[in-house]
């Protein structure tokens, strides 16, 4: 049961930092189907600093540096999304799609180019995120995606940024004529998302294992965490709420040999398949009245009217 | 749907051209940027080791190279096919992945465990492929749910739906747990016929998977082609694409053709992997459970380099196929393979905004011949 | 002594592609003064005022305030002008409350927290002051378009803006609220603000406004003081020619009925409540019948219903003697049914297709069109080639242009070919003027008059009571989704209309 709990928050957390960066995205009115590329990028450009720093650094030093390293390439990466969609006014979906292919082969190629074998294969030390409460094995992840679930949440009904963000998701031409720039804040938005898939990109791949072959690149957590932001209807707490609902029937497949669950023999296949079958049918039961910023997917030009 | 539009717009001589023009541009900037990231990996052997293999691609080891790209390519023509079909009907066919994925499985079964002729096998591909892209039709035209988020989900759901039936607990029929893959179809027994012939072109390539599908896959885009330019069929699924709004309208039942346009797609992209697993190119991997198959994501680079033209898909094809091959002959010492896969993405990412490419020559082409009018008036 | 004006608009000129939409126009407005720009559909009044509002930057020209020249490069500099908006289309975020409509873009906050508080109290002051009466903390997305005009009127006021523009703002309204809109037009005169008033309708002019600059195919025409002009001179002014305000026909000769709607409903896209309520009425060979009504009281919703774009939830529809009311919509264009929608451009056309494969649009598959699944090319060439040269449809390169390269108005005259050329026995057209200017408009109606006086049924949902009182021979107004009168146009008075079309009155049924 410990196990279910453990794996349920780490992977949960994944899912929800990514769904929060595509809720910031969203909001601003910019589909961002390339979360689960931002999210390949957060986790090379995390697990290289990882390497490349020396062994003698203090271990929250080396959290630190890392978890930025991997926000600033998302938020890097993330303005190739962000450049196509708002200045040139590319089609959303085809231009995340292509970032989503890139992501992976970029990984592969740095991968491969640092590690000594010249596999994509790179190893690292796990040991700095991890530390336990009462016997339960918790990375440094999930203190964080709980902090910056609440920042999200003022920041989104709060504050000033916030409402003007939402504007530009729902109607730009409004956010425009009362003088609110709609291509920064749609810039904010892809970034913030940048930012948030990245880390949670790393914090997929960096506790659980000590090293990862980058060529299956993070396999649909970035297009499971669109879902759940969906689910979550676009608001923060929501969106906690559906990452962990699915989060629950991943760890099932991760622990299902090792417990009770093994007597059903069904397989990791199984249990992998579930989150995503859950997705279809709740989407099939929530279509009909969807929370989707209005604006979203239509790229804003200042001369139209 | 409005987004779409720029995909499906029908276009005259004129404008084909400009896109041909724009493709190319995409192609140059994207193998330029190719060349930079072998510049920075190795500087040393970025050009005769690096760049000019990739742009031999399979010439640099002709002609079995050759055969290789051919025989990649009749696959990518199908799932660019895909692709595009559905972009001319509004629809963005993300799920090519997994429809290739249970076209496989169909091709596999029918081969491997049923002994059909090849020809059955090839249509029950088909078959499979076009029932895994019925469900994000269904789910857009009845309950309107985005069709990329549907395709998305059902291809992992059908990945891993595939991979258990295959793999079985390491006890599926079809699984060869040597080679952690199918069973290959040359070597297993009662392998007569089951494979697509190759009517002398192994010999002539010095492969062994080299065999007609790539014209088949030609035949099959022309026909496609004459189907969206020349039926009243074609007529309406456009019109479905274009402005689903005026389609219904003027009478036609959108959602019939929202679910036939994607039937019709995911048949495509399941023949593409029926053309590719019956020609022995390789065998299934149930184990791989973390990636899709490329050749259905490398269908959307496919459909939009050919700006969604049946028969531009031809050769994009042929071109992403000709660099995949290139991308492999790369010597691994200096240079990892997947540099082909970085150009690939690199051009889509810029196939994304190549409208904004295709103004521009437009107005490019159009102000030069203004200034040669200029000139004769001068 | 120099005149007192408080903006100036000296030569502007601006330039989108293929089109001048303004051409070196000139306006000047005084201080406290109503000012009118009038123009038809396309003469440059909305791009005139964008560009002082600095959503578009003209190629040419100066704005000036209080003699000084200015730059106006974006919303917040006009903003610091003090101009403000109304725009003719509501620039409200439909799922944010009321007050966060208002203060969205000068949010008062403390480092970038909202507080709102403080902006309450002063939208509530400024509504008292006013009787601008809102809900604060409604979503806008509930309250109602009047109200949601009121929110547009606070956010100028809640700016402090001294010069308050207003963009067409009486087409959603009621003829009595717009008379109210016209009294809260004089407070702010007397306030001493001042007001540049868009609009066609000249009626409005000659009742509020001081003096009026008309403008003409985005050409500066002349200003005027409006207590030395008529109606008459101006609407010449905005032509360029006499008009005929009225529409010269026969009166009607009634044949058997064609269409029978038998208490139909139909059930809301957005809200909870039925569109349509048992609406019943016929309409036979040979006349005009029209539905009148503010926009959104289910005008559209019933005819997305009769057309069979949307299922009925109650009633029936007979058609020339058959039961239509589950019939698909090919079956009903089959029948004899002909149907000019009311938004071109979502339902009428498909505006990336050229031009004759939208005139074949419901008649594609037909067998002469098509012959065993294949189009016939040559016979849509020639079928379009002929109804673009009966119907004078102009277009770049006639059969072949794209019919979003086309002219509002010959995308519509495109439409109407199509239609009436399907000889129906019922022709559905909904807001066939909308957006065009007096020639189009002239054409449309006197075709509509040509349908009734071949025989043909019609029936015509206007919102512009002039073409209802004009064109129709009988009006049913239409209100909260159901019928609430019905008038002949000789013997009504728009007045009386009006009270009707904002729910004041109904007739009992059978009354």
């Amino acid at each position: 049961m410990l196990l279910l709990i453990k794996y349920t928050l780490l992977y949960g957390i994944v899912l929800m930092l990514v769904a929060l960066g595509g809720m910031f995205s969203e909001h601003s009115g910019i589909i961002n189907i390339a979360l689960e590329g931002i999210m390949v990028i957060g986790g090379v450009a995390g697990v290289l600093a990882l390497t490349l720093m020396p062994a003698s650094m203090p271990a929250w030093l080396v959290v630190v540096v890392s978890i930025l390293a991997a926000a600033v390439a998302g938020m890097v990466y993330s303005l190739l999304l962000a450049f196509a969609s708002i200045n040139l006014k590319a089609d959303q979906t085809i231009g995340g799609t292509a970032l989503n292919l890139l992501a992976t082969a970029v990984a592969v190629v740095l991968s491969k180019y640092f590690s000594e074998s010249g596999s994509a294969k790179l190893n690292y030390s796990n040991r700095p995120f991890l530390f336990s409460i009462g016997g339960l094995e918790m990375s440094v992840f999930v203190p964080l995606g709980l902090v910056l679930l609440v920042v999200s949440f003022v920041v989104m009904y709060k504050t000033r940024f916030g409402l003007r963000l939402r504007a530009c998701g729902e109607h730009p031409q409004a956010a425009d004529s009362v003088g609110i720039n709609v291509y920064k804040m749609r810039y904010a938005g892809v970034l913030i998302s940048g930012a948030l898939g990245a880390i949670g990109g790393m914090a997929y791949i960096v506790p659980p294992v000590q090293t990862w072959n980058f060529e299956v690149g993070v396999a649909g957590a970035g297009f499971l965490a669109l879902a759940v932001m969906i689910f979550g209807q676009w608001k923060p707490f929501h969106i906690f709420g559906a990452a962990m609902f699915f989060a629950v029937f991943k760890s099932l497949a991760n622990i299902a040999d090792s417990t009770f669950l093994a007597n059903l023999g069904w397989s990791s296949n199984i249990y992998n398949m579930m989150p995503f079958i859950a997705s279809m049918i709740i989407l099939a039961f929530t279509s009909k009245n969807s929370m989707a910023p209005k604006a979203e997917g239509i790229p804003y030009d200042k001369g139209s009217r | 749907m409005e987004k779409k539009k720029m995909l499906s717009r029908s276009g005259g001589g004129r404008s084909a051209f400009v896109s041909v023009l724009a493709a190319l541009l995409c192609i140059v900037i994207g193998l330029v940027c190719g060349y930079l990231v072998l510049l920075a990996i190795n500087a040393e052997h970025a050009w005769a080791d690096g760049f000019v293999r990739i742009l031999k691609g399979g010439f640099y080891d002709a002609p079995y190279g050759v055969g290789r790209t051919l025989a990649n390519a009749a696959p990518l023509v199908m799932t660019g096919l895909s692709v595009a079909f559905a972009f001319k009907t509004g629809l963005f066919n993300i799920g090519a992945a997994g429809q290739y994925t249970l076209g496989a499985y169909g091709a596999l079964y029918c081969a491997i465990i049923l002994h059909l002729p090849w020809y059955v096998s090839l249509i029950a591909s088909a078959v499979l492929g076009g029932l895994w892209g019925a469900i994000p039709g269904l789910f857009k035209a009845y309950l309107n749910i985005n069709e990329v988020i549907t395709s998305i989900m059902f291809n992992w759901i059908g990945l891993y739906l595939v991979n258990e039936i295959i793999y079985a607990g390491g006890t599926g029929p079809m699984y060869d747990a040597r080679n952690t893959r199918t069973l290959n179809l040359r070597r297993m027994e009662g392998a007569e016929g089951v494979t697509i012939p190759d009517f002398g072109l192994n010999d002539m390539f010095q492969t062994n998977s080299t065999t007609i599908a790539i014209f088949l896959s030609i035949v099959v885009a022309i026909l496609i082609w004459v189907v969206l330019d020349k039926t009243t069929f074609g007529y309406e699924l456009k019109a479905v694409g274009l402005n689903k709004n005026a389609a219904r309208y003027a009478g036609i039942n959108e959602k019939k053709n929202l679910v036939l346009s994607m039937v019709i797609a995911g048949a495509l992209a399941g023949f593409g992997a029926g053309l590719y697993y019956l020609s022995g190119v390789s065998e299934w991997n149930p184990l791989n459970s973390t990636t899709l198959p490329a050749m259905g994501f490398n269908g959307i680079s496919v459909a939009l380099l050919a700006s969604s033209n049946p028969i531009g898909t031809i050769f994009s094809a042929l071109f992403i196929s000709h660099i995949t091959v290139g991308g492999s002959f790369l010597s691994t010492r200096y240079y990892p393979t997947e540099v082909a896969d970085l150009i690939s993405g690199i051009i889509i990412y810029l196939c994304a905004f190549s409208m904004l490419f295709r103004g521009k020559i437009a107005k490019l082409l159009s102000g030069k011949r203004a200034d040669k009018t200029g000139t004769k008036e001068g | 002594m120099a005149e007192d004006y408080v903006i100036e608009m000296l030569h502007i000129t601006k330039e989108f592609p293929g089109i001048k939409a303004n051409d070196d126009i000139t306006l000047q407005l005084r201080r406290g003064e109503v000012h009118a720009l009038l123009g038809e559909n396309g003469a440059g009044k909305s791009t005139l005022m964008s560009v002082l509002f600095g959503l578009y930057q003209p190629e040419q020209g100066t704005i000036r305030k209080n003699g000084k020249e200015v730059q106006v490069r974006n919303p917040n500099d006009a903003n610091a002008l003090g101009i403000g908006m109304v725009h003719q289309h509501f620039k409200l975020v439909e799922c944010f409350t009321v007050l966060d409509n208002i203060i969205l873009g000068v949010e008062p906050n403390k480092l970038g927290f909202l507080q709102k508080a403080e902006a309450r109290k002063k939208v509530m002051a400024l509504s008292e002051k006013y009787g601008l009466r809102v809900d604060p903390d409604a979503l806008v997305s509930d309250i109602s378009v009047g109200m949601q005009q009121r929110v547009e009127i606070l956010k100028m006021l809640y700016r402090d803006n001294e010069i308050l523009i207003f963009d067409e703002p009486t087409a959603v309204l009621t003829p009595q609220e717009i008379d109210e809109l016209m009294e809260i037009m004089r407070g702010f005169k007397k306030e001493g603000k001042s007001i540049l008033f868009i609009t066609h309708k000249l009626n409005e002019i000659m009742a509020v406004a001081d003096r009026c600059t008309v403008l003409r195919k985005g050409k500066y025409v002349g200003v005027v003081d409006i207590a030395a002009t008529t109606k008459e001179e101006l609407s010449r002014m905005m032509v360029g020619r006499d008009v005929q305000l009225q529409v010269e026909k026969a009166p009607a000769h009634p044949g058997e009925v064609i269409l029978d709607v038998q208490d139909v409903t139909i059930p809301s896209a957005t809200h909870k409540k039925n569109a349509v309520k048992d609406v019943t009425f016929q309409v036979r060979a040979g006349e005009i019948v029209c539905l009148a009504g503010i926009e959104g009281n289910g005008q559209t919703e019933f005819v997305y219903g009769l057309t069979g774009l949307e299922k009925l939830s109650g009633g029936r529809i007979t058609f020339c003697g058959k039961d239509i009311t589950h019939a698909s919509i090919r079956e009903r264009s089959k029948a004899g049914m002909s149907h000019i929608p009311e938004d071109r451009h979502k339902h009428g056309l498909i505006l990336d297709y050229s031009l004759e494969n939208n005139m074949v649009l419901q008649r594609y598959w037909q067998s002469e069109f098509q012959s065993h699944g294949f189009i016939r090319k040559d016979k849509v060439r020639e079928y379009s080639d002929r109804l673009i040269e009966q119907y004078d449809v102009r277009s770049g390169q006639g059969s072949v242009t794209t019919a979003r390269s086309m002219s509002g108005g010959n995308q519509q005259k495109a439409i109407i070919a199509r239609e009436i050329d399907r000889d129906p026995k019922l022709l559905v057209a909904v807001q066939p003027t909308r957006g065009l200017d007096v020639g189009a408009i002239e054409y449309i109606h006197h075709q509509i008059v040509a349908q009734r006086d071949a025989g043909k049924a019609v029936l015509l949902v206007s919102l512009e009571l002039d073409e209802v009182m004009n064109l129709s021979d009988r009006i049913l107004v239409m209100y909260e989704g159901e019928v609430v009168g019905e008038f002949d146009p000789k013997t009504t008075t728009v007045q009386e209309l009006g009270l009707y079309m904002a729910g004041a009155r109904k007739q009992r049924k059978g009354e």
